[in-house]
């Protein structure tokens, strides 16, 4: 039951300019999306440091830099790359494109539960992403 | 003590009394050399007229060197006698030496081929630090500039003449570039690689005269054929020069000749350096002069005993982005070899490997250089290949592209020109506390030739030194490991005109949030706007023209050129911020009114309910000018600073800057407005206004340097404009003037700016302008916005499911 997802459709593809984020609001919250070269990650828009706006820094490589303070964070898992003290980290989300629209795996309770967005550290206890988990072992 | 009197003051002549001081004091030491400078690095003459690097910089032994070992130096004295049985030298100020044992090394002379009226004015050589200057005083944009000789040397002054904004072609006798280092088919792949760089490459053709009135205007060649010319350089190839050799009745040939352990027919006359012969051979490259250095050391002394046998050459092209290295056999038709081949046209990459009896006899390589230790460690070796066959061209890279140091075997060749071993640096970090790259500089000398193996010297230091610290010169950043000066040569020669493209070619094809900024100004400078500008590359306020706040929300300072608005503008700000519930609206330190707070998707709104234009506030860029009110009403005025600040501003608003620029204007030097702690200030008196460069009153406080005084408000604003461009032009990104300044030295910087020859300065004037005609305000963008999404904030497609 936890662990139902649903997939949403969020934007065109051609919304999100090559290398660049863009944020999506969605119920409570907003989600950073990335465009890649064709393929697009997804994270929480909201940088676990002082909540900067990841959707808004400059891409490198497949992480992404806060514009603020200049925290990095692995796109493909969440996963803080520095500074190094790993604790602090973003969700991550799936996402797949069918017909330049970009489709978004959420939680089902994503838009019920009141805190909508769970801290990454959960998702990952709860191994609730294929991505997160993978970054875990 | 006896005497012992050295004639010629060049890098072969030194290294060798360098070696000779490592032995116990023996001699009272006099130096001739009939240039007036210390001993520099030849080598790098090719690197001053690229602009790449200065004079003082290739310095080798400065005074002080030849007065800690108490060595009389006589420069500026040209030896034009020896008497060997007198033991005398003669000098051209008239002087007579006396010696015990006299040390020529007197180098080579250029060889000038018969061509009518060689001596023309506008023709040169290329061999020395004079020559280099009066090329650098000679060359300018524009000029044509024909280089006769497609050798080693000649393609690296064409390069530099080039750099230095001529169009240059390239004259050679033969059919192939470089023939003594490269095939036929290795000289074509470089022949293209000439012409990519924009240098015009003429071969098969004999120089037959130099014509025009006076000086230069034409060249022609045999058949009759003209071409026009500016400036001509001959490098067509070198001779020792043996005169005093002959003078003192040494054996001489095409050099005076020495045997292993570097003597000479009469036993108090020693030879070393490019004058000498040994075993038929004349070298014109550094590293076996040195190795003769150390043998006639010895001998010198009273240690015979090493010897001096051969060196296997090595020659590398030192042009940025023209990668050509050759060592050992090129040709093809040696009896009993074989020759492996690797090309790849679009690449511009040909190897080129001569094995003979399973060994490594000769190699090519243009294009791709990076294997060229390993191979030349097999020349030297002699190392049987048969097992490693199948890698010989793709060594086997085991994930690591650069070469692992760990791999390079201790009396491997690491520093070609130097002719340092990987022992001997390893040897200087263990026991000599070696640390840094100066230090090893210092302790053994490699990396201080071409250069060219600094950054494996680096990684050795960086294995092996306990304590190893970078360089203060750093590299941009580890996704494109070059230092910024380099990158802006690269940029311009290979006409890189996006940020990816310069990342996939010389980085790592990803780049960060320290290089992408840094190389978007670059590109932006370089090319005047007409590049391709990323916006990905840019950090998020260069995106939407607008400061990001702590809160994700954005703030708007629009322009108030010298701080003059009107009761409009006010009134229309007044609007701005009710109408957007602007929570903060404040006067800034510049001036300026902000306005806090604002949502990025009203950005474009705000924009078009001020009508005013672009404050570059959130950027590396043109702040502002402030002014202070002048001789309009101040009674103390005494030039009109207030319409001098709009003008300023109006002039250079809109343009980026390596870091950010605040300029002020005051009209008298009780300095209202504090011109002289900005980075550029002009401060009115009486009759003239004082230009300031430099200040500061940030993190750093820092008084400006004042860079000239000049009479009109006409002549200030074209200094500021002059200083302006230069800054952005040599400073490194995120380097604010003050420290720009302070690092170039005011007195350099004036020389290169409002002191500079007026073409100089015309071509930074021209360049301000050009980028000024494609800059625009940003804020237009409200109506043509980069992308669909620019300021929109995205909305779900599907709305909110419950
Ligand atoms: C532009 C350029 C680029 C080069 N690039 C490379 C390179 O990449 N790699 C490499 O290995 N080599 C390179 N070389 C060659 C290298 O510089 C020389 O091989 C080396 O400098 C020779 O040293 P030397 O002491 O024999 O002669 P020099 O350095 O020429 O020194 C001889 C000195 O003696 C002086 N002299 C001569 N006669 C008298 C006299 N009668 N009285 C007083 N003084 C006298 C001369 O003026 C000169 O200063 C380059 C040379 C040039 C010009
Ligand atoms: C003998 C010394 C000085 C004299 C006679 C002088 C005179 C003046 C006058 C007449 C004005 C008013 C101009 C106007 O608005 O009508 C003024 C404004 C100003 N002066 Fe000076 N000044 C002196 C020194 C300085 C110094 C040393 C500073 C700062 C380092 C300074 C900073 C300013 C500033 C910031 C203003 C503008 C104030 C504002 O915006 O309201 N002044 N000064
Ligand atoms: S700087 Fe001089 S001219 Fe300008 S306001 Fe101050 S006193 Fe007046
Ligand atoms: S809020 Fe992201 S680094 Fe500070």
């Amino acid at each position: 039951m936890k662990n139902e997802t649903k997939w949403i459709r969020v934007t065109y593809a051609h919304n999100i300019p090559l290398r660049e984020g863009r944020a999506v609001r969605i119920a409570e919250s907003e989600i950073a999306i990335f465009n890649l070269g064709g393929r697009f990650l997804a994270v929480e828009n909201r940088c676990p440091h002082r909540e900067g706006p990841l959707a808004e820094g400059i891409v490198s490589g497949t992480t992404v830099v806060c514009p603020l303070h200049a925290w990095k964070f692995n796109l493909e898992n969440g996963q803080g790359v520095s500074p190094a003290s790993s604790a602090h980290c973003v969700r991550s989300f799936r996402t797949r494109v069918e017909d330049n629209v970009i489709w978004l795996e959420l939680p089902a309770n994503f838009f019920t539960e009141s805190q909508a967005l769970l801290g990454c550290m959960e998702q990952q206890a709860e191994g609730a992403t294929e991505a997160c988990s993978v970054a875990r072992v | 003590m006896e005497k012992l009197v050295v004639v010629g003051n060049g890098m072969a002549g030194i290294a060798c009394v360098e070696q000779i001081l490592r032995h116990a004091p023996k001699f009272n030491i006099t130096i001739f050399g009939d240039e007036t400078h210390v001993n520099y690095n030849r080598i790098l003459l090719s690197s001053v007229l690229a602009g790449e690097k200065s004079i003082e910089e290739i310095t080798l032994n400065g005074l002080n060197w030849y007065q800690q070992h108490d060595i009389a130096l006589r420069l500026g004295v040209r030896i034009t006698d020896v008497d060997a049985g007198a033991k005398t030298v003669t000098g051209d100020d008239g002087s007579v030496t006396g010696f015990d044992k006299l040390l020529l090394a007197t180098g080579s002379l250029p060889v000038i081929p018969s061509i009518q009226d060689v001596m023309k004015d506008g023709v040169f050589v290329f061999r020395n630090l004079d020559d280099t200057r009066s090329l650098l005083e000679r060359a300018r944009p524009g000029l044509k500039a024909v280089v006769i000789g497609g050798g080693l040397l000649g393609l690296e002054a064409a390069r530099g003449l080039q750099v230095q904004g001529c169009d240059v072609t390239v004259v050679h006798l033969m059919e192939t570039l470089m023939e003594r280092q490269l095939d036929v088919t290795g000289g074509s792949y470089l022949a293209n690689k000439m012409n990519e760089l924009g240098i015009t490459v003429l071969l098969g053709l004999s120089t037959t005269a130099i014509l025009g009135k006076g000086k230069v205007e034409r060249v022609q060649f045999k058949g009759g054929g003209t071409i026009p010319a500016d400036l001509v350089v001959i490098a067509a190839g070198i001779r020792p020069n043996i005169e005093l050799g002959q003078k003192a009745g040494l054996d001489t040939k095409r050099g005076i000749v020495v045997n292993d352990y570097m003597e000479t027919s009469n036993p108090d006359v020693f030879a070393v350096g490019e004058c000498v012969q040994h075993n038929g051979i004349c070298y014109g490259l550094v590293a076996p002069l040195l190795e003769q250095g150390k043998v006639l050391a010895a001998t010198i002394t009273g240690n015979k005993g090493p010897k001096y046998e051969g060196t296997v050459l090595a020659s590398k092209l030192k042009i940025m982005g023209v990668d050509v290295f050759s060592a050992g056999e090129i040709g093809d038709k040696v009896d009993g070899s074989e020759v492996i081949r690797y090309e790849d046209p679009s690449l511009g990459i040909y190897k080129k490997l001569t094995l003979k009896a399973s060994k490594l006899t000769g190699v090519i390589l243009v294009g791709d250089t990076s294997d060229s230790h390993r191979y030349m460690e097999w020349l030297r070796s002699g190392t049987d290949l048969a097992s490693m066959r199948r890698q010989l061209l793709f060594p086997d890279t085991g994930g690591d592209a650069g070469m692992d140091v760990a791999k390079i075997s201790d009396n491997e060749t690491v520093c070609g020109c130097m002719g340092v071993t990987k022992g001997v640096i390893v040897h200087a970090i263990h026991e000599r506390g070696v640390n840094t790259l100066a230090q090893l500089k210092e302790c053994t000398k490699a990396s201080t030739g071409c250069g060219s193996c600094t950054e494996l010297c680096q990684q050795l230091l960086k294995a092996v030194a306990p304590e190893f610290e970078e360089e203060s010169r750093k590299v941009l950043c580890k996704c494109v490991p070059f230092a910024e000066d380099n990158l802006r040569e690269i940029v311009r020669s290979q006409r890189l005109k996006s940020v990816q493209e310069v990342l996939d070619i010389y980085g790592n094809g990803q780049g960060c949030e320290v290089c992408k900024p840094a190389l978007s100004y670059m590109l932006d400078m370089l090319w005047c706007g007409d590049h391709d500008e990323d916006r990905s590359a840019r950090f998020i306020n260069d995106r939407v023209h607008a400061n990001i706040q702590k809160d994700g929300t954005f703030s708007v300072i629009p322009r108030i050129r010298g701080g003059v608005t009107s009761a409009a503008e006010l009134r229309r700000i007044a609007d701005v911020a009710e109408k957007y519930r602007v929570p903060l609206v404040k006067i800034t330190g510049s001036q300026r009114i902000d306005l806090l707070g604002v949502k990025k998707s009203d950005l474009p709104k705000v924009w078009a309910d001020l009508g005013m234009t672009s404050g570059q506030a959130y950027t590396k860029g043109v702040r502002m000018v402030k002014t202070c009110v002048g001789t309009d009403f101040c009674r103390f005025g005494t030039q009109d600073s207030t319409s001098a600040g709009i003008e300023l501003e109006r002039r250079l608003e809109n343009l980026f800057t390596p870091h950010k620029l605040k300029m002020a204007v005051v009209g008298c030097p009780r300095n209202c407005a504090e011109a002289t702690v900005k980075d550029i200030g002009l401060v009115g008196q009486e009759g003239s206004w004082q230009v300031v460069v430099g200040g500061a009153a940030g993190k750093k406080v820092r008084k400006a340097d004042l860079l000239i005084t000049v009479e009109t408000t006409e002549q200030a604003l074209d200094a500021s404009g002059i200083f302006f461009q230069y800054y952005r032009e040599n400073a490194n990104y995120l380097e604010r003037t003050y420290d720009f300044v302070e690092r170039i030295g005011i007195e350099k910087v004036r020389k290169e700016t409002v002191y500079a020859a007026e073409p100089q300065k015309q071509a930074l004037r021209g360049r301000l302008h050009k980028s000024k005609a494609r800059s625009r305000d940003a804020w237009l963008e409200r109506n043509e916005p980069r992308t669909a999404t620019q300021f929109v904030q995205i909305e779900m497609m599907d709305g909110v499911l419950v």
